[in-house]
């Protein structure tokens, strides 16, 4: 019982990490690195900033902290469904 | 009042409430000297490593890189925030689950062995070292700049002053000394950039401002647009555009994330809070504080490079503000007048043929000695004169450090007294804070994992602090001579190494010792011990040796071969790994333990509630 629902906690574990490891890497490397050229020139300024620029020095770091209350959020969720919150 | 009387005041000020707060809260035992105790709130916990994060290196030299290099400059800004994100949902939790005090600790349990053990106890000193001899030289450029001594001295007074400093309360001293000093850090680096976010763009936030529009003079013009016609009409790059190429960013950043993921001196702070629930939360309201200065910085680089360009550039000398001269003093800027016109020229590498725009011979400036004839020493317009020579290739005529952008701000938007003794409180807070913080990870990587658990397991506690003692005493006089003599012109940049070693050795280590349960001894050992060994080697050779930079593989730079070092010990700890035995049985039930969140022994109880 108790080894089938620490591998399930695990495994669920593991998906919302690989997801939002995805959306940290799209955001930094993505968006603000090999994309850059391309959203500077296709998307809509931010301000007066080019969009790749703006990620690159603003956007990313505020995407980063949002990942991380994400995190928080769904990983103490996770562990009331299976029990495994403190007290 | 006199601006010196100020900065005192606020200094002296700033000091007793650290002072107060360490005898208050001075560590009582050994585990409260390590770990605070493991009772630290994850609010205070997230101030506190927030201001051991933000390093003198961070505080004084960060917005002098963004503004000379722009968009470049956001591997720093991405790489030293990005990775709280793989720290905070690939590691700590699962350390923290493990529940020991030091990372060698863990990675000598994991693996077993002493070797382990050892080789991870010598990363650890390494990256220290390298990341401290940084701190060493900002708290030497910020004391030159309060006393208007040299920066060698500046080094020695703020050595000792870190040493005493460091010894009084271990781990739970240095964390609440730490809140206190990040508040401080925080406003002292934000209400200056407030300020000239109003004066230069009308805009009270000055990230709106650095997207908003330029409103000095007559015609408004987008500010972007504004740096972007400066940089070049003066012969740079477009600030909006960088000239680095694709693949040494992504290098340079992914190294930085990396090894901030593998740093021992952040990982560790997370063992200061109450179980894994408390890391998570803590780790959310670290990076938010460390954003709210990271989100700063680009914008103090685009305002004070306007700035510093529309003050100096084309100004005869004998007119250029007053502080001009000062940072001549201490050696932060310089003037050569090629052209003999009495004024000053700032120029780019886009305006001469040659492509540089360096203003003498040589990486910094050096200064004929005091007893030197007056007339080698001060020239026609009073300036400074240098001992090296001009390089007359280019028209560039102005050299300044990096440091200078933050140091030099106040001053050149023409800011209160009191703001400027506000920064400087600010600049001491963060060179404190960090080295601080250091010293005690190295200090206990040799009395803990080397002295008690390698060399001799019968030490008792108060010898293993004397050791503690002793050996911060002598890293930092190593890091002292270092600050002194740095090996790399830029407080950044040598910061930026013991990323690229954390990256290679740790993060890599760390990460299949959490997630790998068939990751063996030998395995682990030789992934670190060649990733290590290549990207120490890869450095040494282009920075200390005669590399030259197209001898650079695949154009990568020093800075972030970090990366490939961290693939190379994963290909050779999976190879490795692959043909040697698998790891005893309960190892792998110790790796299965820390993915379960909460307390072992809770865990049984639990089982009849499911």
């Amino acid at each position: 019982m108790q080894n089938d629902n620490s591998r399930a906690h695990r495994k669920a574990c593991l998906h919302i990490t690989l997801a939002l490891l995805a959306i940290w890497f799209f955001i930094s490397f993505g968006c603000s690195i090999l994309l850059r050229d391309w959203l500077d020139a296709n998307l809509p300024s931010i301000g007066s900033a080019p969009f790749g620029f703006w990620m690159a020095q603003q956007g990313s770091i505020i995407g980063f902290v949002l990942i991380l209350i994400a995190y928080a959020f769904l990983m103490n969720r996770l562990d009331n469904k299976h029990g495994y919150s403190e007290k | 009042m006199s601006q010196d009387t100020l900065n005192f005041i606020f200094i002296g000020l700033s000091f007793a409430i650290y002072i107060v707060i360490a005898v208050y809260s001075r560590a009582g035992s050994t585990k409260e000297y390590y770990t605070a105790g493991g009772g630290v709130s994850p609010l205070a916990n997230g101030m506190a490593t927030a201001a051991d994060w933000m390093s003198a290196a961070t505080f004084i030299s960060m917005a002098g890189t963004v503004a000379i290099s722009g968009y470049d400059a956001s591997r720093f800004l991405m790489g030293w925030t990005g990775g709280f994100v793989l720290l905070t949902v690939l590691m700590v939790p699962y350390l923290r689950k493990f529940g020991k005090a030091t990372v060698p600790d863990f990675v000598g349990d994991r693996y077993y062995s002493k070797l382990a053990r050892g080789v991870a106890v010598g990363c650890a000193i390494f990256i220290c070292m390298t990341y401290i001899m940084g701190q060493m030289r900002g708290v030497g450029v910020v004391f030159s700049q309060l006393f208007g001594i040299s920066i060698t001295s500046g080094v020695i007074t703020g050595g000792t002053i870190v040493f005493f400093y460091a010894g009084l309360g271990g781990m739970k001293g240095i964390t609440y000394t730490q809140v206190a000093q990040y508040c401080v850090m925080a406003f002292a680096y934000t209400i200056p950039a407030i300020f000239i976010a109003m004066a230069l763009t009308g805009n009270v936030i000055p990230q709106l401002g650095l997207i908003g529009n330029y409103t000095v003079g007559d015609e408004v013009v987008p500010f972007l647009q504004k740096m972007n016609n400066i940089n070049t009409e003066l012969g740079f790059s477009e600030y909006t555009s960088g000239k680095m190429s694709t693949l040494n960013m992504f290098c340079i950043t992914a190294a930085l994330m990396c090894g901030t993921a593998g740093l021992p001196h952040v990982i560790v702070r997370f063992f200061t809070v109450k179980d894994v629930k408390a890391v998570r939360k803590s780790a959310c309201w670290t990076l938010g504080f460390i954003a709210v200065i990271y989100l700063t910085a680009p914008t103090i680089g685009a305002f004070s490079r306007v700035n510093l360009v529309e003050k100096l550039h084309d100004t005869a000398y004998v007119d250029a503000p007053y502080w001009l001269q000062e940072f001549e003093e201490t050696g932060q800027m310089a003037w050569v007048d090629k052209n003999d016109d009495g004024k000053i020229q700032y120029f780019g590498p886009g305006k001469s043929e040659s492509g540089s725009f360096s203003v003498f011979q040589g990486k910094s400036p050096i200064y004929p000695t005091f007893d030197a004839p007056e007339d080698q020493r001060i020239g026609k317009h009073g300036e400074r004169l240098l001992a090296t020579k001009a390089d007359t290739s280019n028209p560039n005529e102005l050299w300044f450090g990096n440091d200078i952008m933050v140091m030099a701000n106040p001053h050149m938007a023409g800011l209160p007294m009191w703001v400027i003794a506000l920064l400087m409180a600010g600049c001491i807070a963060a060179a404190l804070s960090t080295a601080a913080g250091l010293l005690l990870v190295l200090s206990t990587s040799i009395s803990h994992d080397l002295m008690k658990k390698i060399i001799k397991p019968d030490l008792s506690d108060k010898e293993e602090v004397n050791y503690a003692r002793f050996a911060s005493f002598v890293a930092l006089a190593v890091a002292v001579y270092f600050g002194i003599n740095p090996p790399s012109a830029f407080i950044a940049k040598t910061v930026a190494f013991a990323f690229g070693l954390a990256a290679s050795s740790f993060f890599p280590t760390l990460l299949m010792g959490i997630f790998s349960s068939r990751m063996n001894k030998e395995g682990a050992i030789s992934g670190m011990l060649a990733g290590i060994t290549f990207t120490f080697g890869y450095i040494t050779y282009f920075q200390f040796l005669d590399g030259t930079p197209d001898q650079y593989f695949f154009g990568i730079t020093p800075e972030g071969i970090g990366f490939v070092g961290m693939i190379i010990n994963f290909v050779v700890a999976f190879v490795v790994s692959a043909f040697t035995p698998r790891p005893p049985q309960h190892i792998v039930e110790m790796v299965e333990s820390i993915h379960i969140p909460n307390g072992s022994s809770e865990a049984q109880n639990h089982d009849f509630e499911i």
